[in-house]
């Protein structure tokens, strides 16, 4: 089973969703439409192609693309033939939902949620998607690139001290 | 056979300022709890990070933290004197730090060792605490990243200074209250 096998089958079975391809370092990495991830993923799991380790989801924020500024990142794993493959999908910033991939692989629970408390993606139908690392009362996206480096609420370090 | 007078010996802690006759010594009850309370000090390690490996070394036998009197590590807060609070604190343990406090019985001692507990240390970001003085008060800072063993040993004895000498009454004392109320501790 090689990439190319990979991408006819899912340029079969996606079709327009199917936004994107490339390979850089050899990783084969599509872009789907984010109304058919939980398909997809269903699709690479369940089908011949057979990617039934969900290796990681995690996100990532490009303030410089207008309505598509958040991405989920899906990394799966074939274990078998040891093929691996990354499915991202973008969505707008104003409106951050995906469907949640929970129905296809349990494991997606707490990857789900770490994405949601970093990157504020809401992933429809997850059980149970509250912050799973940071503070409870925190009220921000941390990983977002809307905020200075540093803690904003810190009182000990000025400018004239650290040479900033 | 070596021939020491019993003052050269390092182990033997003197006796604090007097009045000595015929079967009596006479000196202040701050002074003798003091020296008490200094030469027993019971640590309760609250290790998170690489400082902590750095105080294991310090309990260890080559740099024996037991001589001055704190080899009873406390794991439980109730009978602990000093915390010790080495690594990082991220936000999340904050509240926690500050339960394990609480739990603590007067008279009780606090050491920020290395600069993650002292400042937050390279840890400039949303997740870490910015030093546990922003949860409890503390004694004795230790700097370094992390400290040596004789850094820590040199931390315990300002904490032992401080234990020796000042009021065995420091609790009920307007400006302790005061502080403890500060930070939201009763």
């Amino acid at each position: 089973m090689t990439n190319e096998f990979v991408a006819e089958n899912l340029q079969a079975f996606l079709g327009d969703a199917l936004l994107h391809i490339e390979e850089p370092h050899g990783l084969l990495t599509i872009v789907v439409h984010r109304s058919r991830i939980t398909d997809v993923l269903k699709h690479l799991k369940n089908s011949e192609l057979n990617f039934i380790f969900l290796t990681d989801i995690t996100g990532v924020h490009y303030p410089n693309y207008p309505q598509n500024e958040l991405c989920a990142v899906y990394h799966l794993h074939n274990l078998e033939k040891n093929i691996r493959i990354r499915v991202k999908a973008f969505m707008p910033i104003e409106n951050p939902t995906i469907d949640t991939a929970t129905t296809v692989f349990r494991t997606a629970n707490w990857m789900e949620r770490e994405t949601f408390d970093f990157f504020g993606i809401v992933f429809k139908g997850h059980p149970n998607l509250v912050r799973i690392l940071n503070i409870d009362e925190m009220d921000y996206f941390p990983m977002r690139k809307e905020y200075p480096l540093e803690d904003g609420t810190r009182t000990d370090k000025d400018d004239s001290m650290f040479g900033r | 056979m070596i021939d020491m007078e019993v003052k050269d010996k390092p182990t033997i802690v003197q006796a604090p300022e007097g009045e000595k006759g015929e079967g009596f010594f006479l000196t202040s009850m701050s002074a003798a709890v003091g020296l008490a309370r200094k030469n027993s000090l019971w640590p309760l390690p609250f290790a998170t990070s690489c400082c902590g490996i750095e105080f294991m070394a310090t309990m260890g036998s080559h740099y024996d933290f037991a001589r001055f009197g704190a080899e009873r590590v406390s794991f439980s807060a109730r009978q602990a004197d000093l915390l010790m609070v080495m690594g990082t604190i991220a936000k999340k343990m904050a509240p926690v730090l500050k339960q394990v406090y609480t739990q603590m019985a007067e008279p009780r001692w606090v050491m920020a060792v290395g600069a993650c507990a002292s400042s937050g240390g390279i840890f400039d970001t949303y997740s870490v605490l910015q030093g546990i003085d922003k949860v409890i008060p503390v004694d004795v800072y230790v700097p370094g990243c992390p400290p040596r063993p004789e850094q820590i040993i040199d931390g315990l004895m300002k904490i032992q200074e401080l234990v020796a000498n000042e009021s065995i009454r420091r609790r009920y004392s307007p400006e302790y209250k005061e502080l403890l109320a500060s930070y939201g501790i009763e």
